[in-house]
């Protein structure tokens, strides 16, 4: 095994790296809305279902225009929402298995659509729908000089060796040589991004109150399913947009993954749309480096870019689950150990507050091992000498005069809540035990002007 | 619609003799009859709100309360019927109104601070593609002064406990600054300090001069808290003042025996519209 290598070469993996970003982008941006909304599914599902409306407009433009595959996409998005609805309604079933059966069965006709006669020489085929072809962008002839980056075209490509035509017969000799500038993908998707970004920097608001309260949003006049219809036509566009770059699986990671792992890190809408952005930078870039790094590793060959790109939202996502600082699995773990530590050292100084009731105010280290089981003896043990709220003297175990104070607030919160539940709530007195046990543990305590509890016990006076 | 019980005969407001569209009237609504799905869930209202009044939806489950409200506000389609605001169609008084859902009509995990739901209160006025400008983000912070929650305005909305929740989509609405408030159970499942906010909240807006239109399922406190009362069960059953209205007799009617026939009535609609057998 040897070293991750991965060497940027401007003209393999500018483009490339840059479809994929912008692929991701523009489609995490998005993907923030259909994730608050509880819909992620929705991106599935227009990914899917945009293939027939594309093959239907390539029939009725009879070309690959872009703004035929758009009008085309944008169409399949609405009625791929409006199928949805209709069969969630008629069919009386959950808006999952809706949006599974519109689109598994719109995606099928777009593969037949596209198996038949009359679209078979078009290249739209279903291997490329897939995973994309970000390989593909490569540029012919970058730029050798800074010179060159500022001349426009660099970047829309010019003839550098025209062609040679015989004079007598009229034969082509050898044919023109271009300089390619960038290529249409890219361009489609840039102008993708900035018009999602656009839609989405306008009406942000307005799409947050959609998402948030339909309901109020229209009766103020901001139609939600008009700005929801609205947002499925951009991700359509988005979808297309991507399609042929980077292929359907990207598109649809690159919908969720980002907008969720986001939603891990922050409570602010703004916030986690800026935390999804950056995932979605991070997943490409990083995705798109690791295609090529990680299998040098084994001295193999660069695995496909868009594919590894979707790993890296999925392994982003991992990682979010595990350490988000809110959310977290690392977190929770941290803070159920620090209320199992609080609660056994509560438990503790509350059991030498009875002894020390008792004229017994040295307990032998083995007694309160029976009361306060094992491990968490040791642990509040530590912590309470810590504190200064016990001596440990020769396996005796004694409260400092901080810990008597301590132990009597949590024997005093606890025979509070007894009398409270006795008193005011109704309950038997000797059921009352285990639930005072519990609150015994938390910052309220009942006001009330008792003396002594159910149980006859003098209540410690508060400090 | 056809006379489908005895009840029908003996309702004390009658389409004729009510002075037509009054546009002192903040709400009219004439023969409105709501469906989900081919059941009707409201069948033939006829009701004008008096102004500034705090008025009460009462009736059992399922008898149309909130349906009444979303249909007012176009939130459902009405199968037919007409709903004026001051004798103006719903478009030309948007603005003049405000609406509190039910709490449990939105996802409280949603990414937004108690103070940026307020603020939504305020995008009618914003208007379109503009951001919320500080004069908006002020008012926002005075409506939850308001209910007693300026300190906890930059607080997730998933950190708010039931009552605080309610509080917010109360401030949302007197954010709104409108003069005819649509209230849908805003004391579902509040604690005691909440309800009084909320109480406190009412009466200062009918001191404003404001109207407010809510569902209320507490048959105790409405006498205490509202000055009309809209008995529902599909139809209006009785409405006016509390005083007037609200007596043993219309409460039988509302809630009691007889309009289960009713009841049966329609569901026997429902299932031969969708074509169903009777069982």
């Amino acid at each position: 095994m040897s070293w991750p290598a991965f060497q940027f070469d401007v003209a393999l993996d500018l483009f490339p790296m840059l479809a994929g970003l912008l692929a991701a982008v523009g489609c995490g941006l998005l993907g923030n809305f259909l994730v608050l909304r509880r819909i992620s599914l929705m991106g599935d599902a227009i990914s899917h279902s945009v293939l027939p409306g594309l093959v239907i407009a390539f029939l009725i433009a009879t070309s690959r225009s872009p703004l035929a595959m758009f009008v085309g996409a944008a169409v399949a998005g609405i009625a791929t929402v409006v199928l949805v609805e209709l069969v969630k309604k008629l069919g009386r079933v959950e808006p999952g298995a809706a949006m599974g059966v519109v689109f598994s069965v719109l995606f099928a006709l777009g593969v037949l659509l596209i198996e038949s006669a009359a679209v078979r020489h078009v290249d739209l085929d279903a291997d490329c729908v897939l995973h994309g072809q970000l390989e593909t962008l490569f540029w012919t002839t970058p730029v050798q000089s800074w010179d060159e980056v500022f001349q426009l075209r660099t970047w829309t490509g010019y003839v550098i060796d025209p062609a040679v035509v015989n004079p007598e017969t009229g034969e082509v000799v050898r044919s023109a040589i271009y300089h390619q500038g960038v290529p249409r993908q890219v361009v489609t998707l840039a102008v993708m991004v900035l018009a999602a970004f656009a839609f989405v920097g306008l009406l942000f608001k307005e799409l947050r109150i959609a998402a948030f309260d339909p309901a109020l949003a229209t009766t103020l006049g901001f139609n939600a399913s008009a700005l929801h219809y609205a947002l499925m036509v951009f991700v359509a566009a988005a979808t297309v947009a991507s399609f042929e770059a980077v292929g359907s699986i990207l598109v649809i990671a690159m919908l969720i993954c980002p907008a969720a792992t986001a939603r891990l890190m922050t409570d602010r809408l703004l916030a986690q749309i800026a935390w999804s952005l950056a995932f979605a930078i991070a997943a490409s870039i990083g995705g798109y480096v690791a295609a090529t790094a990680i299998p040098s590793m084994w001295g193999k060959e660069p695995v496909n870019a868009a594919g590894s790109m979707t790993v890296a939202a999925g392994v982003l996502l991992t990682l979010a689950i595990v350490v988000s600082p809110k959310h977290g699995l690392v977190v929770r773990a941290i803070r159920r150990r620090r209320l199992a530590a609080s609660v056994a050292l509560d438990d503790l100084l509350a059991a030498l507050f009875r002894f020390a009731e008792q004229g017994e105010p040295k307990v032998p280290r083995a007694r309160l091992a029976q009361l306060v089981p094992g491990i968490r003896l040791d642990r509040a043990l530590g912590l309470a000498r810590k504190r200064d709220l016990v001596t440990l003297d020769d396996g005796l175990v004694a409260l400092t005069p901080t810990g008597l104070d301590t132990g009597g607030a949590i024997i005093r919160r606890h025979r509070l809540w007894e009398t409270y539940l006795v008193e005011q709530a109704g309950v038997s007195p000797d059921h009352v035990h285990e639930t005072a046990e519990r609150l015994e543990h938390l910052p309220p305590q009942p006001d009330l002007p008792a003396d002594t509890d159910p149980h006859g016990k003098a209540i410690p006076p508060g400090v | 619609m056809p006379e489908l019980s005895p009840t029908a005969a003996r309702r004390p407001t009658n389409l004729a003799e009510r002075p037509e569209h009054s546009p002192d009237s903040p709400l009219s609504v004439h023969a409105m009859t709501v469906a989900y799905h081919r059941k009707p869930v409201l069948w033939d209202v006829d009701y004008d709100a008096p102004p500034n009044r705090l008025i009460a939806i009462v009736g059992p489950n399922g008898a149309g309360k909130s349906t009444l409200i979303k249909g007012c506000l176009g939130l459902v389609p009405r199968s037919s019927g007409q709903v004026e605001f001051w004798g103006r169609p719903h478009g030309e008084a948007r603005s003049r109104l405000g609406y509190v859902p039910q709490r449990e009509s939105v996802d409280w995990d949603f990414p937004v601070s108690a103070l940026d739901v307020v603020c939504m209160g305020r995008y009618r006025r914003i208007g379109w593609c503009r951001p919320v400008s500080r004069k908006h983000k002020r008012a926002s912070l005075d409506a939850l002064d308001r209910v007693g929650m300026a300190d906890l305005a930059k607080r997730q909305i998933s950190q708010l406990s039931g009552g605080q929740q309610q509080r917010v989509f109360l401030a949302r609405a007197l954010a709104q600054e409108a003069e005819l408030y649509f209230m849908d159970e805003p004391f579902a499942g509040v604690d005691a300090a909440t309800e009084r906010a909320i109480v406190d909240v009412l009466r200062d807006l009918r001191a404003a001069g404001r109207t407010v239109i809510a569902v209320h399922h507490d048959l105790q406190t409405v006498p205490e808290y509202f000055d009309d009362v809209i008995l529902l069960n599909m139809r209006v059953v009785a409405s006016g003042p509390v005083a007037e209205v609200f007596t043993q007799e219309n409460l039988h009617q509302t809630y009691g025996g007889r309009l289960t026939l009713l009841a049966e009535a329609a569901e026997a609609v429902a299932r031969a519209a969708s074509g169903e057998r009777a069982p």
